[in-house]
């Protein structure tokens, strides 16, 4: 063997340099969460206590007050939202995949997926135009209203290729038993697909916790317990909002405290969903 | 994210729906369909029924009037739309970079060991909430601007209209490092499917042909993967154009147009944002609600396009 060509050389130099530059990027996007996490769990965390999560905000001045209505209202709103988007995206996701061929499904599909690239903004316009001005005041159900179009894409497209990916020989089965469409496809072709399906309203949860644009002129928030969803309710996400742009530092700290809420439902959440898709692609494989 | 098994096999409609359950079953299962099209076909209609005041009133010039000026009722779209354009671009440029590059290390070049937990830190980044993103860049990163990045540009391209004027720390290139950190994770995660996809014959025949590892990863894999990854950047720049609070809380909300990226603006999501609440008259609101339309419209036709190129590669689902 001889020694390598000045240009072989120039070429591995080349290569490393290459490497150690995908390296680098790698490490941004990757540091890039860990810096922000840090942030927030380092400015936040310190501000979290008892009465945080259970009073209600304090008037600008004076010390202390928490975000409990906050957490009541993003409970309350998500809670809502999910009641009405879960029967929604499951019909349209049966819909797609057992009458799945044409050009009415393909359409779906495609309004579907145009439907998740919309910006939440718009999304909230529409919540604003349909529920707000017409009854000539903020609610918290404009906000679920919203909430629910922004888990909508995922559940349909979720629900559609977790019931294809359940066997056809099991349907076949059921139907061959004597079971009507209907019965073979709630009770055994849904319960197959139902971890995935549940993954799939995880993250869509996450996704519309942290969720603040649409909240803006829906919700609108409060400054009081309100349960009622026919009123304008706090969210947490707004409260960090308005909080973080606020001039008073004491509401700037309630802010990062905030943030770290919602950092930790979001992450508790995504990484729940993961863990439940992995059970569930052990359990297929097995 | 979701299990794509048997995607071959489409569910074959084995049985008629001919009794009564069933039937009513099939009628329930058709109105949920329909209502979930109603919504979306609802959206547009609304936004544009909500914008025609301002249609009508201001025309097609809407979008290239520069004076934003609620007391007078003028309103033009162009400082939002600039806003908005340069913000997505600062934003995609960074973004688009260190995604690919992110991307070819985790496909070629990560053992197991790292590629595995990068790609895990890098795809929550996405689960981040806006409004976190917002607060941590404008107590954090736009202080940084302002001290640090931003003299450091202005020593060096300062000579450059881009680069020159007063640094407040918000502004353009504050809200473009955001929306970058935003979308790095789509462009990473979809890339990197993407690379993935493509053949190992490709590789072997460079490799076998003694190519460096360097070599097949950038002239052939990735002029292969290239639709694909173009489409990636797409589908990111689609999100960046409709982020609104992480935007709205670091690009310091001024209706102006002007060459420093070190200035503030506006963009098209954050000026509905933080106006819409405050716009007492319909002409206003009305203006706003165009503005709506105007970002539906070009989300519609930025998606529609990435996903036709991301399927074009990856195949569909």
């Amino acid at each position: 063997m001889s020694a390598p060509s000045g240009n072989l050389r120039r070429r591995r130099a080349f290569a490393w340099l290459g490497t150690m530059l995908a390296l680098a990027c790698a490490a941004i996007a990757a540091g890039a969460l860990l810096v922000i996490l840090g942030y927030v769990v380092v400015q936040g965390v310190g501000a979290v206590n008892w009465a945080f999560l259970t009073q209600l905000p304090h008037p600008v001045g004076i010390e202390g007050g928490g975000v409990g209505n906050g957490i009541l209202g993003t409970i309350i709103i998500i809670g809502l939202a999910t009641i009405m988007a879960v029967p929604l995206g499951l019909l349209t996701g049966i819909y797609l995949a057992l009458f799945g061929r044409g050009p009415i499904p393909e359409a779906l599909r495609f309004l579907s997926d145009v439907l998740s690239g919309v910006p939440s903004i718009a999304i909230g316009l529409f919540a604003y135009a349909v529920l707000v001005a017409p009854l000539k005041h903020f609610s918290a159900f404009s906000a679920s209203f919203a909430f629910m179009m922004l888990m909508l894409p995922l559940l349909v497209r979720t629900s559609e290729q977790a019931i294809r990916s359940v066997p056809q020989t099991v349907r076949e089965g059921a139907l061959a038993l004597g079971m009507s469409n209907y019965r073979a496809t709630v009770h055994i072709v849904l319960p197959t697909a139902r971890p995935a399906i549940i993954t799939a309203l995880l993250l869509a949860i996450a996704r519309v916790t942290g969720e603040t644009a649409p909240l803006l002129f829906t919700a609108f928030g409060s400054q009081f317990w309100e349960k009622n969803p026919n009123n304008p309710m706090a969210v947490l996400a707004l409260q960090v909002f308005t909080y973080a742009i606020s001039p008073y530092p004491n509401w700037q700290a309630q802010a990062w405290a905030g943030a770290f809420l919602l950092i930790l439902a979001v992450l508790v959440l995504s990484l729940g969903a993961r863990w439940m898709l992995r059970n569930a692609m052990r359990g297929l494989e097995t | 994210m979701t299990p794509s098994t048997g995607s071959d096999g489409a569910f074959r409609r084995v049985a008629r729906f001919v009794s009564p359950v069933d039937r009513g079953f099939a009628a329930i299962v058709y109105g949920g369909s329909f209502l979930f099209a109603l919504l979306i076909v609802g959206l547009f209609v609304e936004l544009v029924l909500g914008s025609w005041p301002s249609i009508v009133a201001f025309g097609p010039s809407f979008i290239w009037k520069s004076s934003w000026d609620p007391i007078t009722s003028k309103f033009g779209a162009l400082p939002m739309i600039y806003g908005t354009v340069v913000t997505s671009f600062i934003g995609i440029a960074l973004a688009g970079f260190v995604g690919i590059m992110a991307a070819v290390f985790l496909a070629d070049f990560a053992p197991r060991w790292l590629a595995a937990p990068l790609s895990f830190l890098i795809e929550l980044l996405a689960a981040v909430p806006s409004v976190v993103y917002g607060l941590w860049g404008l107590f954090v990163l736009s202080p940084f601007v302002r001290t640090a990045i931003g003299p450091l540009l202005q020593k060096v391209l300062g000579w450059t209209p881009l680069f020159s004027g007063p640094i407040y720390g918000v502004g353009l290139l504050t809200a473009g490092i955001i929306l970058a950190l935003m979308i790095v994770p789509t462009v990473t995660a979809i890339s990197r499917d993407v690379i993935a996809a493509i053949p190992r014959d490709l590789r072997e025949a460079s490799m076998a042909l003694g190519s460096t590892k360097w070599e097949m990863a950038t002239r052939v894999v990735l002029p292969a993967a290239k639709v694909g990854i173009f489409g990636a950047c797409i589908l990111a720049l689609g999100r960046a154009l409709g982020e609104t609070i992480a935007v709205t809380m670091v690009i310091g909300n001024r209706p102006e147009i002007s060459a420093s990226l070190f200035a503030p603006s506006y963009t098209l999501a954050s000026v509905i944002a933080n106006e819409f609440t405050e716009a007492t008259t319909s002409i206003y609101i009305s203006a706003l609600i165009e503005l709506g339309l105007i970002l539906f419209v070009v989300s519609v036709i930025v998606n529609a396009l990435a996903r036709l190129m991301i399927w074009s590669v990856r195949g569909s689902t």
